[in-house]
């Protein structure tokens, strides 16, 4: 099993799916539906496989594992695969997420499938890519290249404002990028290298740290995305496609967070501790901001998409905590909304499909004749409010209690967020879900079908799994979480130590 | 054993709720029923041997739940005195719930739903009350929340059903957002959030460090007294919370939108005790934090007298006991403030048993009378539904405290409200006299409002139409012994059980599970209370009754001239002291219109506008002026190109020769 490059596997083998679709016409039925049954079966095969990673994963060892290094390039930039306890599980999501997605497009998709399933599987590849590449350049060119995949799926299967959205989508997150990259050089630079594992034992010089830091951010920060960059996503989740919802919900947010992990505080200890206040303000910001305007939505898909950047708001601020608490909370927090907002918008696409509005007030009373469906998205809706026992409860427990050692008041205030959200979601649970079923419309949808459990129910398993037993995600994060956080407070240690002694 | 009182409701809840089609609604209450029945046997032997036999508390592990750096949660059961009188009283009332429902619910076609979620219910305060850390609590604590939004809406096609189940939910989440921080703190005080850890730590808390800040709250630097007594004030908004005390009160009355079996045991005998728990679980911070303990007697003490104001003037069957319930909670946080954790929780104990039955009584007179709550069109239902009647007597008769004064011979909450209210004066705080009258006063309005109900809805002629009145029916079996055994409690649980509770074996039977500090004395001393005040809350519910009797029975004309002669008064009662209107105005509204303000204004013209938009729109604008310059004129370009030498050639002149 060592020497088998197990994550070039998974990370490549989408493409091959992809290469196999491209080969067949999907000018008739019949190669649509193998179309979708080769996009399935992949995807399917690639959750599979990643399983082994997990499998194979040594938990108490805080560093890089499965590493794959070769030279590429001849210019020192390497191809240099590995994943620690930070972003393993992020590769398990996305394989995890995407058969899900391929089942949500399955009829809801009719034209040009082929160029859908190729896309959806393209971004597979990318996004296992960005968190397991060991390299900066490779995960710069991961990072960016996934964004092409996205733009082009919310750009033509997209809503009636499609082309608005993706443009503004793709115009927000490659200004922020496009400041990464100078970063990047600057990086490479000053420690000559590209190699992750060597820049985070690199100490920056101090002055540099900060610049360094804020071009990150705002490549971060718009991923994430963070009040007051936030107004791409409702836009692009209103017009992306159920699936695409989906995957932009579940992980290119998660991106963000992740590159907070994995550069910011490591790489640039002392300008995280000095700007920590600043992602504090504004991610309390977040909370509090984004939850009141999720109130006032009229479209399902907006207010989750509001939801989200709320939610995200909990996961910078545990970051920035740097405790083990807020850390792990944080990484928590992301792969339980990742299974949870990306759940809520397969609950949307399902009525989508039924009725083709995302409006709240086209709706009222669906419990009625959807027993089956008001049952999964109570679940989900409760995981979204973050009530115990379910994952969404242990993320926002973690950071909030991270916080709230390093500063009050920030924890006051996002707690505001336990009650804003429990009014905007129960709010819109009892618009669309409770009441008589009076709307004419809304008397013939049916409760889900067979292939709408099937994308449903594991769901709703393991968002009470997790949430009654999350063990399994911290034994596996706990060894890298604790040498980033020892690591963090001895950088800033020593930084204190020789300021001291310079006075 | 434990784990058995514990889960089994919850494999009753799964088997009704996701296989209810396939066993049938009939199975599905005869499952829910049993488990609960087993469930509550248990609870009495846990009671009787941990109570009265030699055991000492331990605990039951159940799983891992949390860890992370110093953070460590575990499920596990904390079974100790305080803890089986819990499990006694959640177990008994939800049984006796599960079986009167089976009657209540006949006609329902949700019947597995219903019963699964009352299950639910029960499971998620069985982990409130057998908990060993915080976070259990909470989980339990938003638990039985969540089954409470669950049953308030439970008929959802009802709009204000829904809008009271979500209305419970967010103004319970108000509480919670206290309680969530107050956790916090305590972790940060005590570096744990498990009881053994705290409760190990606490008695020296105080006399560690030295007099330095432990903690920054909210811009405050606290020493230990401070970090405690704030600790313990964001716990309690928690309990403010869940306990539908005064300004978080609001939910509850309309709470009642709910099958009348919730309301008696979620909104009068458990849940809405949990409050009441968390304070007596925690009375090793609080008993150390006596600024806190003030605040609770306040709030508790001015809670009893205000909801009893309303409760006069209700004419909502339910929402009058609704009230009575609200004022019944302030005089348990009253003994809790006052530092009578043992009579609280006595009071908790015995009120479970009367408050139920009130509440089973009242939904056997909605059903006999075709689900009319209103009671002003009640009246004269003694004679067809006398066992009904004789068994809302008696929780009368309890609820009001009636007793041989200077005896230990009276009805439970005879017993359990004259020890608190006793207590209240002879507490060793500068409220005492506060409290104690206070808690004197809301028990006349307790007794007048209840004998009230009595008399408008069974005595006097009917008013209710002749055809309601014809098929007026005695309810069935099914929903009178539970009535019965309540009744049972209601008379009798006072009497057997105080002087263990808050009296002589105090000790013996609590075994420290209530933590109270050396010089707290209460136990012994509030039995030296001055004659006069040891009559007085005997006076005051005879007061309440003669005064009851005289405007229903008497001159039934009274009523109607008071209301007139007090016509402002009257309305602020009727409009429940306008804090309704007062939060919508104060919260609701702003917040609504701050969010569209956020949305459109932050959002739309600021963001997006000076954002992408603005620059997008710049951008156009300067490459629609570089398309202008593409004229397609021949004659433009070569004078464009004329221009550009001229320049070229005027730089090369002066450029070099500046140089």
């Amino acid at each position: 099993m060592t020497d088998w490059p197990i994550l070039s596997t998974v990370t490549f083998l989408p493409l091959v799916g992809a290469a196999l679709i491209l080969a067949i016409r999907d000018d008739n039925e019949i190669g649509r539906r193998n179309i979708r049954n080769v996009a399935l079966l992949t995807t399917g095969f690639t959750f599979v496989l990643s399983l082994l990673v997990w499998v194979g994963f040594n938990t108490n060892e805080a560093g890089f594992q499965m590493v794959e290094n070769s030279a590429w390039l001849d210019t020192g930039i390497s191809y240099h695969m590995g994943v620690d306890g930070i972003s393993m599980l992020f590769v398990i999501l996305t394989t995890f997420l995407m058969p899900l997605c391929v089942l949500a497009s399955w009829e809801s998709v009719q034209k040009r499938v082929k160029a859908y399933m190729v896309a959806f599987l393209l971004l597979e590849s990318m996004m296992i890519g960005v968190f397991c590449a060991l390299d900066i350049v490779l995960f710069y060119i991961f990072f960016e290249a996934g964004l092409i995949p996205m733009f082009i799926i919310i750009g033509v299967w997209g809503g009636p404002r499609r082309v608005y959205a993706s443009f503004k989508f793709f115009l927000f997150t490659f200004l922020g990028s496009v400041l990464m990259l100078l970063a990047i050089m600057a990086m490479y630079w000053d420690a000559g290298t590209t190699s992750i594992p060597e820049l985070l034992n690199h100490q920056f010089p101090a002055s540099m740290q900060t610049w360094l830091w804020l071009a990150f951010f705002a490549s971060f920060a718009v991923k994430m995305p963070m009040w007051p960059v936030h107004t791409w996503l409702p836009d692009a989740h209103v017009e992306a496609p159920t699936a695409g919802s989906v995957i932009l919900a579940g992980i290119l947010l998660k991106l963000g967070g992740y590159g907070f992990l994995r550069f910011s505080l490591p790489m640039f200890p002392i300008a995280s501790n000095e700007l920590a206040p600043f992602v504090f303000t504004l991610s309390v910001m977040a909370i509090m901001y984004t939850s009141l305007v999720a109130l006032m939505q009229q479209d399902i898909k907006k207010l989750i998409a509001y939801s989200s950047v709320a939610h995200m708001g909990y996961v910078t601020m545990g970051i920035f905590a740097a405790n083990v608490q807020g850390v792990q909370g944080g990484i928590f927090q992301m792969l339980s909304h990742g299974l949870v907002s990306g759940a809520l918008f397969l609950c949307v696409g399902v009525i989508y499909d039924r009725l083709h509005t995302r409006e709240i007030a086209a709706y009222g009373g669906l419990v009625n004749n959807m027993p089956k469906y008001a049952m999964a998205l109570m679940v989900f809706t409760m995981a979204n409010v973050g009530l115990p026992g379910t994952s969404g409860f242990v993320g926002e427990f973690l950071t909030l209690i991270g916080v709230f050692q390093v500063n009050t008041w920030v924890a006051f205030f996002a707690t505001t967020g336990v009650i804003l959200s429990a009014c905007y979601a129960l709010w819109l649970y009892r618009r669309v879900i409770f009441g008589a079923l009076e709307k004419e419309t809304l008397k013939s949808m049916l409760d889900l079908t067979t292939r709408e459990r099937v994308i449903l129910y594991p769901l709703i398993a393991l968002v009470i799994f997790f949430g009654v037993y999350p063990t399994p995600v911290f034994n596996v994060t706990a060894a890298s979480v604790d040498q980033l956080v020892n690591h963090y407070q001895a950088a800033l240690q020593s930084a204190h130590d020789v300021a001291t002694s310079i006075k | 054993m434990y784990i058995a009182i514990v889960f089994l409701p919850l494999i009753g809840a799964i088997v009704a709720g996701l296989f209810g089609r396939s066993v049938g609604a009939k199975n599905a209450e005869y499952i829910t029923c049993g488990f609960m029945g087993v469930s509550a046997v248990l609870s009495w032997i846990a009671f009787i041997s941990m109570g009265f036999g030699g055991g000492e508390g331990f605990h039951v592990e159940v799983m891992r739940w949390m860890t992370s750096g110093d953070l460590q949660v575990n499920w596990q059961l904390r079974i100790d005195t305080l803890t089986t009188v819990m499990l006694v009283v959640v177990t008994t009332v939800s049984t006796l719930v599960h079986v009167y429902s089976i009657g209540y619910m006949h006609d329902d076609p949700h019947k597995q739903r219903f019963f699964s979620y009352l299950s639910l219910f029960s499971f998620a305060m069985l982990m409130l009350v057998t908990s060993n850390n915080l976070l259990q609590m909470f989980f339990g604590w938003e638990g039985v929340g969540l089954a409470s939004y669950l049953l308030i809406g439970f008929w959802y096609k009802r709009p204000s059903a829904c809008a009271a189940a979500m209305k419970a939910f967010i103004v319970n989440r108000v509480g919670d957002f206290g309680f969530a921080l107050g956790i916090f703190a305590v972790f940060v005080l005590f570096g744990s959030i498990s009881f053994d850890t705290i409760f190990a730590n606490a008695p020296d808390f105080l006399n560690g460090g030295n007099g330095e800040p432990v903690i920054n709250l909210f811009g405050l630097e606290l020493s230990r007294q401070g970090a405690l007594t704030g600790t313990c004030l964001l716990l309690f908004m928690g309990a403010m919370g869940k306990s539908a005390q005064f300004l978080l009160h609001t939910w509850l009355p309309d709470a009642m939108e709910g099958p009348t079996p919730v309301s008696a045991l979620i909104h009068a005998a458990t849940m809405v005790t949990a409050g009441v728990f968390l304070v007596a679980r925690m009375s090793p911070l609080f008993e150390q934090a006596p600024v806190a303990l003030e605040f609770i007697t306040i709030v508790g003490s001015f809670t009893a007298f205000f909801a009893a104001t309303i409760g006069l003037v209700q004419t909502d069957i339910k929402r009058v006991i609704a009230y009575s319930t609200c004022s019944q909670l302030g005089y348990m946080f009253a003994a809790m403030g006052v530092g009578a954790y043992g009579a609280g929780i006595f009071h908790l104990f015995t009120h479970a048993f009367f408050k139920a039955l009130l509440f089973l009584c009242a939904g056997s007179v909605i059903h006999a009378v075709h689900d009319e709550q209103d009671m002003r069109r009640m009246g004269g239902l003694r004679k067809h539904i006398p066992k009904t009647y004789w068994t809302m007597v008696i929780g009368t008769l309890a609820l009001t405290g009636f007793g041989i004064p200077f005896t230990l011979i009276g009805t439970a909450g005879f017993i359990s409200k004259d020890a608190i209210i006793e207590a209240s004066l002879m507490a060793d705080t500068p409220l005492a006299g506060f409290a104690f009258w206070m808690l004197v006063i809301a028990a006349i309005l307790t007794s007048f409002y209840s004998w009230r109900l009595i008399f408008m809805t069974f005595h006097g002629k009917p008013r209710a139409s002749a055809d309601v009145m014809h098929h007026v029916h005695e309810s069935p079996n099914v929903m009178l012994v539970p009535l019965y055994v309540l009744s049972i409690g209601a008379l009798f649980a006072g009497m057997i059980f105080k002087g263990f509770f808050f009296g002589h074996h105090y000790e013996e039977f609590w075994k420290g599970s209530l933590f109270t500090l050396p010089a707290n004395h209460l136990v012994e001393t509030y039995e030296n209370i001055p004659e006069w005040a040891s009559l007085m809350p005997f006076l005051a519910m005879a007061i309440g009754f003669v005064v009851a009797w005289y405007f229903y029975i008497r001159s039934p004309e009274t009523p109607r001239r008071t209301a007139e002669q007090f016509w402002g008064l009257h309305r602020f009662l009727l409009n429940k002291w306008y804090i309704d209107e007062l939060y919508d105005f104060l919260f609701v509204r702003p917040v609504k219109r701050l969010g569209t303000f956020l949305w459109k204004q932050g959002d739309g013209a600021t963001i997006d506008h000076y954002g992408p938009d603005g620059v997008a729109a710049r951008v156009q604008d300067i490459t629609g002026r570089v398309v202008k310059l593409q004229s397609g004129y021949l004659y433009h370009y070569a004078f464009a190109m004329l221009i550009g030498v001229a320049a070229l050639v005027t730089w090369m002149m002066f450029g070099s020769a500046i140089q």
